[in-house]
């Protein structure tokens, strides 16, 4: 393998990983809010990515643009999301294997109303012209759209922090993932901000999903293939972190990326394994509060 | 603190049950046949994961790797190296415990959520391992003709029946050991520390220790039902070991009633029944097992025997105290 000796190798390597990191990020930023502020483990997360870019792609089928088509799937998995929890969730709070088995029911139920409603056949969202082609630099090549996917997940990380660290609302949750009960005692609607909360989870990973489309296609099967690495950035960046979210979405690219490169037997265990061993050391992550 | 059945009826109807599991599947089609086959295989698998769910009180997200661990060991030595039944069944069961030793380690450090998410990593530790290290697993092809188990014995394990028998055989042994595990001084020493941690480490015990022996203890008999599982098949794929299959065994565990091991062993047994027949009559028998998983938590979240227990208001030492 002379090509690993390369510069050009790994730099289109550690390209790759981070635009995968990047689309990492909008799935799992979410997630790790849901579970820095309710503690729960949603199953149904990965259902949200897969019905985002299903919504994304009727959108489109229907004549409507792109742009369009990600802002209607995320908005609509959003109520989906919303709906969810008031229906259930909000009544099983620290209880773990309630939530698991819930979210697993519907995560069930919704792959196999997608079955139904999209059929089994993969599709790929079609990209407009502005976004497809690549840029060229020597021997390199960059596509358009993945420099998108990070400069998407960049502004949406840019955002959430902004609304996290400088609004009356982020520091209500901010409030609400350190201690709940404190929070309901100075007069916080928790009820409503974890709503909220959720149904930004959702958003986001229905937002990622529809912008996958164009990347990785949207087909059954997504939702359960994704889900795993959702989880595992959460787990390395520490539940309720947006730094965290973000530095382990960087990582399961990157390990991700090189992993299946340069072991293709062992990618899986180059990707879980060093989870685990952060985890001996830091059961709450690397940048999780307990 | 003994944690019997109550008395009378549903002891009655237990051995009216083991009785029919006994003298009753010769007469059976062989589909129903193998469907009983993989019921009490599952349920073996259930009851070992009831020791970590329902006496430590974790719940864990990653149990069909030992599962997997137990097959691919069948998988492996069986066909490429001609084992036989007693060699596989030997490093499938100590693998499984050895794996358990070392995931319990890094696990146990955790709790509740954290616990949760440890173990899925791990469990996808194994799943990656059987998925991409393709010398050694064949990958998503999966290991094919596994050939039926020979025990040494002057009769054959091949046919359905025998084969049944044998799986069955290997349920009540399961059951008898985690039976006497649960209802020794250390099964109820696992019962206290999940009521309360705290006092059972101011009482002198030694805590982790305990969990971390239960969680050995449920890997090793996991690997067993893993032994099984990949003889009966005759066939080891990821498939078996993948995060939906863990969740599985979980709602197996919750649907009959954590902290009994006779209940795991019911709701394994439906399940396997459920997927099977109702995907005989319809396709979408998804959304019916996504309306059990749903169902099970909104109507009986103390599982079968636990809303049995309420409805004959028997009040045998309750598994789950509280709500």
């Amino acid at each position: 393998m002379s090509q690993i000796a390369t510069a050009d190798f790994w730099i289109s390597q550690v390209f790759n990983g981070v635009s995968y990191g990047a689309l990492l990020f909008l799935l799992a930023g979410g997630l790790s809010l849901i579970f820095g502020m309710m503690r729960i483990v949603n199953m149904t997360h990965g259902s949200y990515y897969l019905l985002g870019g299903y919504v994304a792609l009727t959108v489109i089928w229907r004549g409507g643009h792109f742009v369009l088509a990600v802002l209607v799937g995320a908005l609509a998995i959003a109520l989906v999301g919303i709906g969810e929890w008031n229906a259930f969730l909000k009544r099983l709070s620290g209880q773990e294997l309630g939530q698991v088995l819930t979210t697993m029911g519907f995560a069930l139920i919704f792959q196999d109303l997608a079955l139904v409603i999209w059929g089994g056949d993969p599709y790929t969202i079609p990209v407009p012209a502005a976004l497809s082609g690549s840029y060229t630099v020597g021997q390199l090549y960059f596509p358009v759209y993945r420099i998108f996917i990070i400069a998407v997940a960049a502004l949406i990380a840019v955002i959430l922090w902004l609304v996290l660290e400088r609004t009356r609302i982020g520091a209500m949750m901010r409030a609400t993932v350190d201690d709940p009960e404190m929070a309901r005692g100075v007069g916080i609607n928790v009820f409503l901000i974890s709503m909220a909360v959720f149904a930004l989870g959702a958003t986001l990973a229905a937002l990622a999903g529809a912008v996958a489309g164009g990347f990785v296609g949207v087909y059954p099967g997504a939702d359960f293939e994704i889900l795993p690495y959702a989880f595992v950035v959460v787990i390395v960046g520490g539940m309720g972190s947006l730094k965290g979210a973000l530095i382990g979405s960087l990582m399961v690219g990157l390990l991700d990326n090189f992993g299946k490169a340069l072991f293709p037997e062992l990618s899986y265990f180059t990707l879980f394994a060093p989870m685990a061993a952060i985890l001996a050391v830091r059961p709450t992550g690397l940048f999780g509060r307990a | 603190m003994r944690r019997a059945l109550p008395p009378g009826t549903p002891r009655i109807a237990i051995a009216i049950v083991f009785l029919l599991l006994l003298v009753a599947p010769p007469f059976f089609s062989s589909f129903l046949l193998a469907l009983l086959t993989q019921a009490v295989i599952y349920a073996i698998l259930a009851m070992s994961l009831d020791i970590i769910l329902g006496y430590i009180g974790l719940a864990s997200l990653g149990h069909a790797a030992y599962l997997g661990v137990g097959a691919y060991s069948v998988g492996i030595l069986a066909t490429r190296h001609g084992a036989g039944f007693w060699v596989t069944l030997a490093v499938g069961v100590l693998l499984a415990t050895a794996v358990a030793a070392v995931f319990g380690l890094v696990a146990l450090r955790a709790t509740g959520v954290y616990f949760l998410m440890i173990t899925l990593a791990l469990g996808m530790v194994v799943w990656g391992l059987a998925h991409r290290w393709v010398s050694m697993t064949q990958g998503d092809n999966g290991i094919s003709s596994v050939p039926r188990p020979d025990l040494g014995l002057p009769w054959s394990f091949a046919a359905a029946v025998p084969f049944y028998y044998l799986a069955f055989a290997g349920f009540l042994l399961a059951f008898w050991f985690l039976r006497v595990i649960v209802r020794s001084p250390f099964g109820q020493s696992l019962v206290g520390i999940r009521e309360s941690e705290s006092r059972m480490r101011t009482l002198g015990y030694h805590v982790w220790l305990h969990k971390y022996i239960g969680f050995m203890i449920a890997g090793g008999v996991g690997g067993f039902a893993g032994v099984l599982w990949a003889y009966y098949n005759g066939f080891v794929s990821p498939a078996d070991l993948e995060l939906a299959t863990s969740v599985e065994i979980l709602l197996m565990v919750a649907l009959g009633g954590r902290g009994t091991l006779l209940g795991p062993a019911l709701g394994a047994t439906l399940i396997v029944l459920l997927k099977n027949l109702v995907s005989v009559y319809t396709h979408r028998w998804l959304l019916i097992l996504g309306g059990v998983y749903i169902g099970t938590i909104v109507y009986a979240p103390e599982g079968i025997v636990g809303a049995l227990r309420q409805w004959t208001k028997l009040k045998g030492e309750r598994a789950w105290a509280g709500k």
